[in-house]
């Protein structure tokens, strides 16, 4: 029966340490943990919330970036294209320029050829007409040398020339 | 594995001779019942072994009034060792108040004074304290200096715990509103049942005190938990008690059966609260003290028969102990989480 039947002392001394228990406890521990224990919550929500906006920011930049880059990935491309289509108009310009100095300037050899084909031809002439009279004034002077001769060649030149 | 059970069962043989060997030269004849209550019961002193018939205890404070010479008398306890007298105080040996502080009136009947001993487990309810103080203000001063810090060491181990307390049994119950007031409550009473109901678990001193195993104790927690129910109870609350709309109204009026039966439910729930502690407590602390007083049984059949029967206790007093630890816990969790029922009850606001 003891066991069933509380005792007043132990009463009186239990509430008394336990309510020293619970001031002090509530002062110097409770109070400080759950204060910093929020406070710490706080500050993980918060954290969390700021990674996530700089995530997103960083999202953001690394679409912006993305997009220069394709930008001027495409540019290059272009540029490349142009480059290309412009060394290929100077190659094709310069080689038809090339064939045509060429032209010309086998014309211009062909046409100074031709003349001095002509001025060889002409001094061929010359000479030859030269050395003509030449040969024929010696051939002349050769058989005009006796009279008899003489007058039988302006006889036949006479003959040959018609009078006309 | 096998030194280990030598060595407690070495221990346990020593333990055994030497109390048996008390017991039988006090008594003649080893009475189990006596003994098991004994243990579980408050003392004026703390036993702390028995060698060869030769007790050892730390004597207490006795603090009596005498209502017969109205004065108070302050001594130690050690005066009354052995049923020896002292000023006219007494040990009673016979129920009514067996084992209480008792002197006689001048007809010779026995009357209790008025008794603030510090008994063992006064002492056993400072010993929790200084453990509760010692541990948890160095961790809420950390807490303080160093809010954002992660926790550490014993802070890392405990944070979970107050946690669970926190979100588990206070937001749980009471709500996200108004569940910070009654946090300081709920963690003393949680820490402080824990405490005890773990070193009630130590065989040995500091610890061995049956202090939630005793109806006083868990009487005065659950008195603070009515008083904060009735204390916080809203309107709502009190409508809900004496004029529940859900109830029909001939269950009110002329006769007030439910109101009543509501009133009553004030009162029965702390009062289960206190039973459901003392009782799950005290019932741990019977059954493993058994277990040892049944070793001094078969003692008397000697030496084989105890040597016997004492592997067999100390494998079930050891599997016990295992329970009461989770036991110890669950206790604790208990009695909070149903004090925060009680309180989420008294606060509530309209229906659900």
């Amino acid at each position: 029966m003891e066991l069933l039947t509380p005792d007043l002392g132990l009463i009186f001394w239990m509430t008394l340490s336990f309510i020293i228990v619970l001031i002090l406890l509530k002062k110097f521990a409770w109070k400080p943990i759950l204060e910093s224990i929020k406070q710490r919550e706080e500050f993980v929500t918060q954290s969390l919330e700021q990674a996530n906006q700089a995530r997103q920011e960083l999202e953001k930049v690394k679409d912006e970036a993305e997009k220069i880059l394709a930008q001027a990935r495409k540019e290059r491309e272009e540029m490349i294209k142009d480059a290309q289509e412009m060394r290929s108009r100077i190659l094709s310009q310069a080689e038809e320029e090339g064939k045509k100095a060429k032209q010309r300037k086998l014309e211009e050899a062909l046409q100074e050829i031709e003349a001095a084909k002509q001025n060889a031809l002409k001094e061929i002439k010359d000479t030859v007409a030269e050395l003509s009279i030449q040969i024929a004034e010696k051939v002349l002077r050769s058989q005009l040398d006796d009279p008899q001769k003489q007058k039988k060649y302006i006889q036949d030149l006479l003959k040959n020339t018609n009078l006309n | 594995m096998r030194v280990k059970a030598f060595l407690i069962l070495a221990v346990a043989l020593i333990l055994g001779n030497s109390s048996f060997a008390q017991e039988h030269e006090k008594q003649e004849k080893f009475n189990a019942g006596d003994f098991v209550i004994e243990e579980v019961l408050d003392a004026y002193w703390w036993h702390i072994a028995t060698y060869k018939g030769h007790e050892t205890a730390i004597p207490l404070p006795v603090i009596v009034k005498s209502k017969i010479r109205n004065q108070w008398f302050f001594f130690w306890s050690n005066k009354l060792y052995h049923g020896k007298q002292y000023k006219g105080f007494f040990i009673n040996h016979h129920s009514p108040n067996k084992g209480k502080i008792v002197e006689r009136d001048a007809q010779g009947n026995l009357v209790r004074p008025i008794d603030l001993s510090i008994t063992k487990n006064v002492v056993a309810i400072w010993i929790s304290m200084i453990l509760l103080f010692g541990v948890f203000i160095p961790i809420g001063k950390r807490y303080k200096q160093e809010a954002l810090q992660p926790p550490k060491g014993l802070q890392a181990l405990l944070e979970p715990v107050i946690l669970f307390i926190r979100d588990d049994v206070a937001r749980a119950s009471i709500g996200d509103e108004k569940y910070e007031k009654y946090m300081p409550f709920l963690l003393s009473v949680f820490f402080f049942i824990f405490i005890n109901n773990l070193l009630g678990l130590l065989p040995f001193f500091p610890g061995g005190a049956n202090v939630t195993g005793n109806l006083a104790v868990t009487g005065v927690m659950a008195f603070f938990t009515f008083m904060i129910t009735t204390i916080s109870g809203t309107k709502h609350y009190w409508k809900h008690i004496f004029w529940s709309p859900e109830v029909p109204w001939w269950l009110k009026a002329p006769l007030p059966l439910m109101p009543f039966i509501e009133l009553t439910g004030i009162f029965i729930k702390p009062t289960v609260l206190m039973i459901r502690l003392f009782a799950n407590i005290l019932g741990g602390h019977i059954v493993r003290i058994t277990f040892v007083a049944l070793i001094f049984i078969f003692a008397m059949f000697g030496i084989i028969a105890a040597l016997g029967i004492s592997v067999v206790s100390v494998l079930f007093i050891v599997f016990l102990t295992f329970l009461e630890l989770l036991v110890a816990f669950i206790q604790a969790y208990v009695f909070t989480f149903l004090s925060a029922i009680y309180f989420g009850m008294a606060v509530e606001q309209g229906h659900h």
